[in-house]
C-alpha cells in the first residue's frame, strides 16, 4: 500500500505531499508568532513608556539596554546560514552529495553560532540580575528570542539528522531525500524570515 | 529534462542565491543604519517594517521558492495572513477603544 | 445492491510504486504479521488510530460527566454530605463527604476542558475524522501515517498531564476552562499541569490538522472534484483550517502564562495589583485582557470546531435515510466556508463587559449576528433536505433528526449573548451554560452517537442492537433537556454560574434554585440512560447481526467501495474511481435507489 505523491507532484495541486504539509505547518507557526508579535505590540502600545524600569535606571531606548552589535551579527549568520541550507538543496539537485555535506554542515555550524552569540547576550543580562520577571520589555524579549532559539534548535535536531543517519536515503531514493532536503530547509528559511521581523522591532524600535 | 539543462538551471539558481545574500547583507546593514537615526516611533516602525517586508520577501520569493510556487501554497497564505492581519488590528482597536477612553492594557 | 469498486481496467497509477512502502519493518507484506505493538498500540494505520481516539475520547466524556456528576449533588443538595461515595474523596476535597468550594472549582475546571479537549473534539476530528475521511475520499491512509501516529501519543500523553492534576498538591486548575489572570496566574500547581496539558493537546490538533489538510486536498481519488465530496469531508476540511490558525495564539497565551507562574513575569499581571492586601512583587505593565483576547481568539473558532463535524454527520445520515440528496449542496458548502472565515473575527463578543468601547463592541456585534446566517443556512438545508424524502427512521437517523431542533434551540439562544445589551445581563449567568450545553450536548453529541450507530457497521461489520438504541435515544433526548432548559430560567433570573451553592446564598436566586434538584435528578437519570449505549456498544463488536459491506445502501465511497471493515492496509480492493456527487439517491429511471460514486 502506498501513499500517492509522497515523492511525484499531485497533477492539479503541481505538489508534492510533505511540501503541502511543510507550508501548511509554517501557516501556523506564521499564526505563532503573530500572536507574540500582537502581544508584544498590545503590550508596548499600552505601556506609558518602553522599554521603562529596569535594574534602578530608567531606559527609553531598547538598543541601550540590549547589544545591536551582537544582534547585528546574529542577523548576518542566520541570513548566511539560509544560503548555505538553499546551496545544500541546490547541490542535490546538481546530484553533488559531498557539497551538500559541506553546505549543510556550515549551516548546523552557523546555527550553533546563532545560539552561542544568543547565550553571551542572555548572560551579559542574567550576570546584572536582570531576568525576565524584571519588566515587560525582558519579558517580551527573553519570551520572544526564547521561542526563536527553540525553533532554531529544532531545526539544528532535524538537519543534523539529514546530514547523518538521515542520510542513507540519498542512496537508495535520491528523489525523495532531496525534498526532505527541500522540506527542512522551507522551515529554516521561516526561521530565518522570523528573526528578520524580530531583529528591528524589538532592538531598534 | 535532460542532466546538462537541469544543471544549468540549478547554476543560474545559485547565482541568484548568492545575489539575494548580498543584498540582505546590504539590507541589514541599511536596517541598523536606521536605527540609530533614533525616528520617531511612527516613521521608525514604517521603515523598518517595509525594510523587513523587503528582505522577508526575497528570502521567501528566492531562498523558499515562492515567486515560482503553486497557487495552492498561495492560497493557505493568503488566507494566513488575512488572519493574521485580522488578529494585530482587532487586537490595536480593541486596546485603543475602551470606556473611559484609557489606553490601560 | 451492495456494489464494490470494479475497475478492471484502470492500472490505477497510485499503485504504482514511485516510493515503495515506507515502512522499513515487514508490516505491509501480507506474509508476515506485524507484532501486537506495532498493529494495536503503535499504529500508523488511521483506522486504529481512529478507534484509539474513539475510545480514549470516549472514556474521557464519560470521565467529564462522572465530575459533574457529583458538582450535580453540591448544586441540588448545597452543603450535605454524598452518600456512599462522599468520603472516597478524601478530607482535602469533600470532608466528611461536604464537598470544598475548591473542589468545587476543580470538577468545574475539569469538567469543561476535559469535554471539550480531551472529549468532543478528538472525537468528532480524531476519531470520526480519522477513520472516515480516507475512506470517503477513496485514499488508502492519511497523508502522513506518521504523524497521525504522533497525534494520538501526544493527545494521550495531554490526558495523562490534565488527570494527573488532579493529584497534585491543593488539586486540579480551579480558574474555570478559561484560567483567566490575575487568578489563573497566582493559582495552586493544578494550573500549571492545566497549562502543561494544553501545550500538549494543542500540538496534537496542530499536527492534526496538517494532516487533514493534505489528506483531502492531495489524496482524493480521480473524479473526486471538491464539489463531489461528501460534507462530512468539507466539515472536517474547514474545522481543520480553525485548528491549524486558530489554535497557535492559545499556545501563545499559555507560554506567557507558564513564564508568569514560573518565571515570575507579568505578561497579564497588571501594575498595582493588591491580593488579600499585600502588593504583589512582580513588575506589573501587563494585561489581564491580553489573556481573554488570546484565548478567546482560538475559543470562539473552537466553537465551529465542536459543531461542524456534527453537522457533517448530521447530513451524511439524513440524505441516506431520506434516500434523497442534501438540499442545497452548494449553498452548505460555501456557507460552510464562509462561516469558518467568520469565526475568527467574532471573539470579543465573549468579552462584551470588559469595559471595551461601543465602536469595537458594534464590530463585534455586527460580525457576530452575520456568522448566524450561515449557521441558519445550514441548519435550513438540512430541515429541507427532509422534505419529500422517503424517511427511514433508523437508530442514526433518530439521533440526527433530534440534532436538528435541539441545535436551533441552542443556536437562536445564542442571539441574545451576540448582541452587548442583552448580553450584559447575561453574562456569565447559566443562560450562557444553557446554551452552549444545548449546542454541545444535546447538539453535537447526539450527532456523535449518530455517528456511532451509524458507521459500527462499517468499523466491525454489524450492526447495533436497534431496540436498545432507541432506549439510548429517548432517555438521552428527554433527559438532557431535563438539565439544560431549566438554566436558561435561572440564567434570567440573574443567577451567575461557577457559584459553589448554586445561587442559594443570592435572594435574587431563591424563586428558580428548586430547578437544580430536578435538574441533578436529570443528570444522574441520563447516566442511566447511556447504560443500554454501553451494553449494546460491547455485545455488538462479538454478537451484533452481521451485516453486508453496504447496510445502509449509501452512496459514498466508504461504504460503496470498501468492505466492512475496510482492507487492513490501503481500505479498498481497487482504489475507486469517482463518477458522480456524493448524494445521488432516487435517480429517476435506475432500478436502485441509490447510485455510488464509484460506480460506472
Amino acid at each position: 500500500m502506498d501513499i500517492p505523491y509522497t515523492v511525484s507532484v499531485r497533477p492539479d495541486t503541481g505538489v508534492y505531499n510533505a511540501k503541502l504539509g511543510i507550508w501548511l505547518f509554517i501557516a501556523s507557526e506564521v499564526m505563532l508568532f503573530g500572536g507574540l508579535f500582537s502581544a508584544y505590540v498590545f503590550l508596548r502600545t499600552g505601556a506609558p513608556v518602553w522599554p521603562g524600569m529596569m535594574g534602578g535606571e530608567m531606559y527609553v531606548r531598547a538598543s541601550d539596554i540590549l547589544s545591536v552589535p551582537m544582534a547585528t551579527l546574529n542577523t548576518m549568520v542566520l541570513i548566511a546560514s539560509s544560503v548555505t541550507m538553499v546551496m545544500a538543496w541546490a547541490s542535490l539537485m546538481m546530484d553533488d552529495f559531498g557539497k551538500f555535506r559541506r553546505y549543510m554542515s556550515l549551516t548546523i555550524l552557523l546555527s550553533f553560532v546563532f545560539l552561542i552569540v544568543k547565550g553571551f547576550e542572555y548572560n551579559a543580562k542574567f550576570s546584572h540580575g536582570l531576568y525576565p520577571s524584571e519588566s515587560t520589555f525582558l519579558a517580551i524579549y527573553f519570551t520572544l528570542t526564547g521561542l526563536h532559539a527553540i525553533h532554531v534548535i529544532g531545526g539544528i535536531i532535524v538537519n543534523s539528522y539529514l546530514l547523518g543517519p538521515g542520510s542513507k536515503l540519498w542512496k537508495t531514493k535520491p528523489k525523495q531525500f532531496t525534498n526532505r532536503i527541500e522540506i527542512a530547509g522551507l522551515y529554516w528559511h521561516f526561521v530565518d524570515l522570523v528573526w528578520i521581523f524580530l531583529f528591528p522591532t524589538i532592538y531598534l524600535l | 529534462m535532460s542532466e546538462s539543462t537541469h544543471a544549468e538551471d540549478i547554476q543560474a539558481h545559485v547565482k541568484v542565491y548568492i545575489k539575494v545574500f548580498g543584498a540582505l547583507a546590504i539590507l541589514t546593514v541599511v536596517t541598523v543604519g536606521v536605527g540609530y537615526l533614533h525616528l520617531p516611533i511612527w516613521p521608525a516602525l514604517i521603515v523598518a517594517l517595509l525594510i523587513a517586508s523587503v528582505k522577508g520577501g526575497l528570502v521567501g520569493g528566492f531562498f523558499m521558492h515562492l515567486s515560482s510556487e503553486k497557487k495552492v501554497i498561495f492560497y493557505v497564505l493568503l488566507v494566513t495572513a488575512t488572519f493574521l492581519l485580522a488578529m494585530f488590528v482587532i487586537f490595536i482597536s480593541a486596546l485603543h477603544d475602551q470606556v473611559g477612553g484609557h489606553l490601560v492594557p | 445492491m451492495a456494489d464494490h469498486a470494479k475497475d478492471p481496467t484502470a492500472q490505477d497509477e497510485h499503485q504504482l510504486a514511485d516510493t515503495p512502502p515506507r515502512h522499513p519493518l515487514p508490516a505491509t507484506h501480507d506474509h508476515h504479521d506485524p507484532s501486537f505493538w506495532r498493529k494495536y498500540i503503535f499504529s500508523t494505520d488511521h483506522k486504529v488510530i481512529g478507534i484509539q481516539y474513539a475510545l480514549t475520547s470516549l472514556l474521557f466524556l464519560f470521565f467529564g460527566f462522572c465530575l459533574v456528576m457529583v458538582m450535580r449533588w453540591q448544586l441540588a443538595f448545597p452543603g450535605e454530605a454524598l452518600p456512599l461515595i462522599g468520603s472516597f474523596f478524601g478530607e482535602s476535597r469533600m470532608p466528611g463527604g461536604v464537598m470544598l468550594p475548591e473542589f468545587y472549582n476543580q470538577l468545574g475546571a475539569m469538567h469543561g476542558t476535559i469535554m471539550v479537549f480531551l472529549g468532543i473534539v478528538p472525537l468528532a476530528v480524531g476519531a470520526f475524522g480519522n477513520y472516515v475521511v480516507p475512506l470517503q475520499i477513496g485514499a488508502p491512509d492519511m497523508a502522513f501515517p506518521k504523524l497521525n501516529m504522533a497525534s494520538y501519543w501526544v493527545y494521550f500523553l495531554g490526558g495523562v498531564v490534565m488527570l494527573s492534576s488532579f493529584f497534585v498538591p491543593a488539586g486540579a486548575a480551579k480558574a474555570g476552562w478559561t484560567s483567566y489572570p490575575p487568578l489563573a496566574n497566582i493559582e495552586t500547581m493544578g494550573q500549571t499541569m492545566w497549562l502543561l496539558g494544553m501545550v500538549f493537546l494543542i500540538t496534537s490538533s496542530l499536527l492534526g490538522a496538517v494532516n487533514f489538510l493534505t489528506t483531502i486536498i492531495q489524496l482524493r481519488a480521480d473524479g473526486l472534484s471538491f464539489m463531489r465530496l461528501p460534507f462530512f469531508v468539507w466539515a472536517q476540511f474547514v474545522t481543520s483550517f480553525l485548528l491549524l490558525l486558530a489554535f497557535p495564539p492559545l499556545e501563545v497565551a499559555a507560554i506567557f502564562q507558564l513564564m508568569d507562574r514560573l518565571a515570575d513575569t507579568s505578561f497579564f499581571m497588571p501594575s498595582g495589583l493588591v491580593i488579600s492586601g499585600e502588593a504583589l512583587d512582580v513588575s506589573g505593565g501587563g494585561s489581564p485582557l491580553l489573556w481573554q483576547h488570546l484565548f478567546w481568539f482560538l475559543a470562539h473558532p473552537e466553537v465551529y470546531v465542536l459543531i461542524l463535524p456534527a453537522m457533517g454527520i448530521v447530513a451524511e445520515i439524513i440524505a441516506n435515510n431520506t434516500r434523497k440528496p442534501l438540499w442545497g449542496y452548494r449553498a452548505v458548502v460555501y456557507s460552510t466556508i464562509f462561516l469558518g472565515f467568520m469565526s475568527f473575527i467574532v471573539w470579543a463578543h465573549h468579552m462584551f463587559i470588559t469595559g471595551m468601547g461601543t465602536s469595537i463592541s458594534t464590530f463585534f456585534q455586527i460580525t457576530t449576528m452575520i456568522i448566524s446566517v450561515p449557521s441558519v443556512v445550514i441548519l435550513s438545508a438540512l430541515f429541507l433536505s427532509l422534505w419529500g424524502g422517503s424517511i427511514r427512521f433508523t437508530t442514526p437517523m433518530l439521533f440526527a433528526l433530534a440534532f436538528l431542533p435541539m441545535f436551533g434551540i441552542g443556536g437562536l439562544t445564542g442571539l441574545p449573548l451576540g448582541l452587548a445589551p442583552t448580553d450584559i445581563p447575561l453574562h456569565d449567568t447559566y443562560y450562557v451554560i444553557g446554551h452552549f450545553h444545548y449546542v454541545v450536548a444535546p447538539g453535537t453529541i447526539m450527532a456523535l452517537f449518530a455517528g456511532i450507530y451509524y458507521w459500527f457497521p462499517k468499523i466491525t461489520g454489524r450492526k447495533m442492537n436497534d431496540r436498545l438504541g432507541r432506549v439510548h435515544f429517548w432517555g438521552s433526548l428527554i433527559f438532557m433537556n431535563g438539565i439544560f432548559f431549566p438554566m436558561f430560567i435561572q440564567g434570567l433570573a440573574g443567577v451567575s454560574r461557577r457559584l459553589y451553592d448554586g445561587g442559594s446564598i443570592y435572594e435574587l436566586a431563591a424563586p428558580v434554585l428548586h430547578y437544580n434538584e430536578f435538574m441533578s435528578m436529570c443528570a444522574w437519570l441520563l447516566a442511566i440512560a447511556q447504560i443500554p449505549f454501553f451494553i449494546n456498544f460491547i455485545m455488538s463488536i462479538k454478537k451484533g447481526e452481521k451485516v453486508s459491506d453496504n447496510v445502509w445502501e449509501a452512496t459514498t465511497l466508504e461504504w460503496a467501495a470498501a468492505p466492512s471493515p475496510p482492507v487492513a492496509h490501503g481500505n479498498f480492493e481497487t482504489i475507486p474511481r469517482v463518477y458522480r456527487g456524493p448524494y445521488e439517491y432516487s435517480v429517476p429511471d435506475h432500478d436502485t435507489d441509490f447510485l455510488p460514486q464509484n460506480q460506472p
